[in-house]
């Protein structure tokens, strides 16, 4: 119940931010990436670091209980001791989104 | 026309004569009268009140009694008949529906008088309530199983309880002299219940009555996510 | 086997093959970026790794998951939580047809 709460709480957030990572994806590719283009839109901009960390840790999050629920029905992966294991596996990979984050605000 | 049975050890094959107006429980009694008298099936109203005639017709679980054949039997003009999916089978096409009635239990279907007692007078339900309307859309509900034969997550976990039983859950939750709302919303919450339901919808789309049990869970789900915050 | 034939069962499988993908490939995802906190140069050197027409498709593919999933579960929550039961086989339709746009819009854009 608490994770199907996560589950949407969190796919709440992604669909504002998932909709406006896909915009920007289609403006940054236009003549190819570059570490310079990305930088300069990120580096220093609290804005950017903001959305990015809120973004990871919703998408660690819902990728991870999402699995969860697969696992749970294609492999019969189920009790608590796995739904926390789940829950370490989307806070580890939040952890390396907001790192990410904060390299590309920092650097 | 060709009609092949899942029995016990295996599928048999009978040729029966189409004839207007067929239904598929009249295929299945036509032969059990002239070709296999040890047939094992199930029905009792033959008009769709009783819930007892479900099957899988051609991968696609019905009531049989108002299928009529023409719309359903296959291009190869074959008709595959078997035991309802997700129920123990107890012979030929007759499956063990304990399981199935014993959710409902689970899911807290039964009316719980506010109080403890039933009041001497009628209680008067404004039926153009929206509660009113909620319960209406899901009560006509015959207990056929077809839905829950038709949905992955029963099959998937044991324990799920299932659309019928949480559709009738949802009608209990939307009736105003019920007493038992808050057992229910915690029976009918967590894996085994409304949070494991994927709304893909296979129960409403075959629901014989043209009931929405998935739309009845998504009730489930809104009523307890709001009542959590 | 269940009784699969219909629209919004096909729409769970497309939810559920694009999330379990989109779910493997974001710790790799973040981790490509974490490249940044080693300096741009680090960055740079990794887009040019993988700047080569097999990335590209891969790239667009991910962006194709991304807004049918998105798409996808924007049908869910308006199921669940606006109550809208009717016409899913449209929204169906319509998720797969956005992601297709997007697809295209990316495609039309990395040229
Ligand atoms: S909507 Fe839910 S209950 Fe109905 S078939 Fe799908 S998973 Fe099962
Ligand atoms: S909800 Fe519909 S399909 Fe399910 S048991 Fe009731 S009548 Fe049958
Ligand atoms: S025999 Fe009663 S519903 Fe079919």
């Amino acid at each position: 119940m608490r994770l199907w709460a996560i589950q949407r709480v969190t796919a709440a957030v992604l669909a504002l931010a998932v909709a406006a990572h896909l915009a920007t994806i289609l403006y940054a590719v236009r003549g190819g990436l570059s570490a310079a283009e990305i930088l300069g839109r990120t580096r220093g901009a609290e804005g950017w670091l903001l959305f990015y960390a809120v973004f990871a840790l919703a998408a660690g999050l819902h990728g991870a209980v999402g699995l969860r629920n697969v696992a749970a029905e294609w492999l019969g992966w189920r009790g608590l001791r796995w739904d926390a294991t789940w829950l370490a596996i989307g806070a580890l990979t939040a952890a390396l989104g907001i790192r990410a984050a904060w390299g590309l605000y920092h650097a | 026309m060709k009609v092949r049975i899942q029995r016990d050890g295996g599928m048999a094959e009978y040729a029966v004569a189409a004839r207007a107006s067929q239904t598929v429980l009249d295929v299945v009694t036509e032969i059990q009268r002239e070709q296999a008298p040890d047939l094992a099936y199930r029905f009792a109203c033959r008009v769709g009140m009783c819930g007892s005639c479900a099957m899988e017709v051609n991968g696609v679980a019905r009531w049989t009694c108002r299928t009529h054949v023409s719309r359903v039997v296959g291009a190869d003009g074959v008709l595959e008949l078997r035991p309802l999916a997700n129920l123990p089978v107890i012979r030929d096409l007759v499956t063990d529906m304990a399981p199935f009635f014993e959710k409902w239990s689970r899911a807290g279907g039964q009316f719980v008088p506010k109080d403890g007692v039933v009041p001497a007078e009628f209680a008067v339900v404004p039926p153009a309530s929206p509660q009113r309307r909620e319960a209406d859309a899901g009560i006509e509900c015959i207990g056929c199983g077809v839905c829950y034969a038709s949905c992955d997550i029963v099959s998937w976990n044991a324990d799920y309880l299932g659309p019928a039983a949480m559709n009738r859950a949802w009608t209990l939750v939307n009736d105003e002299r019920d007493g038992a709302r808050a057992g229910r919303l915690r029976a009918v919450a967590g894996d085994a219940g409304c949070h494991s339901c994927h709304s893909t919808q296979g129960c409403t789309e075959r629901c014989p009555k043209g009931l929405d049990p998935s739309g009845a869970i998504a009730g489930l789900k809104r009523t307890i996510f709001w009542g959590l915050a | 086997m269940r009784d699969r034939r219909h629209p919004a069962y096909w729409g769970f499988v497309l939810h559920r093959a694009s999330g379990v993908a989109l779910a493997l490939f974001l710790p790799l995802h973040f981790w490509a970026l974490g490249q940044a906190i080693h300096g741009a140069a680090a960055l740079d050197g990794f887009l040019r790794l993988v700047d080569h027409p097999l990335f590209t498709l891969a790239e667009w593919g991910l962006v194709v998951l991304l807004a049918l999933h998105l798409a996808g579960g924007l049908r869910v929550m308006a199921l669940e939580f606006l109550g809208w039961r009717h016409r899913q086989k449209d929204l169906v339709a319509a998720s797969a047809g956005f992601a297709f746009g997007i697809g295209m819009m990316f495609l039309l854009h990395v040229g």
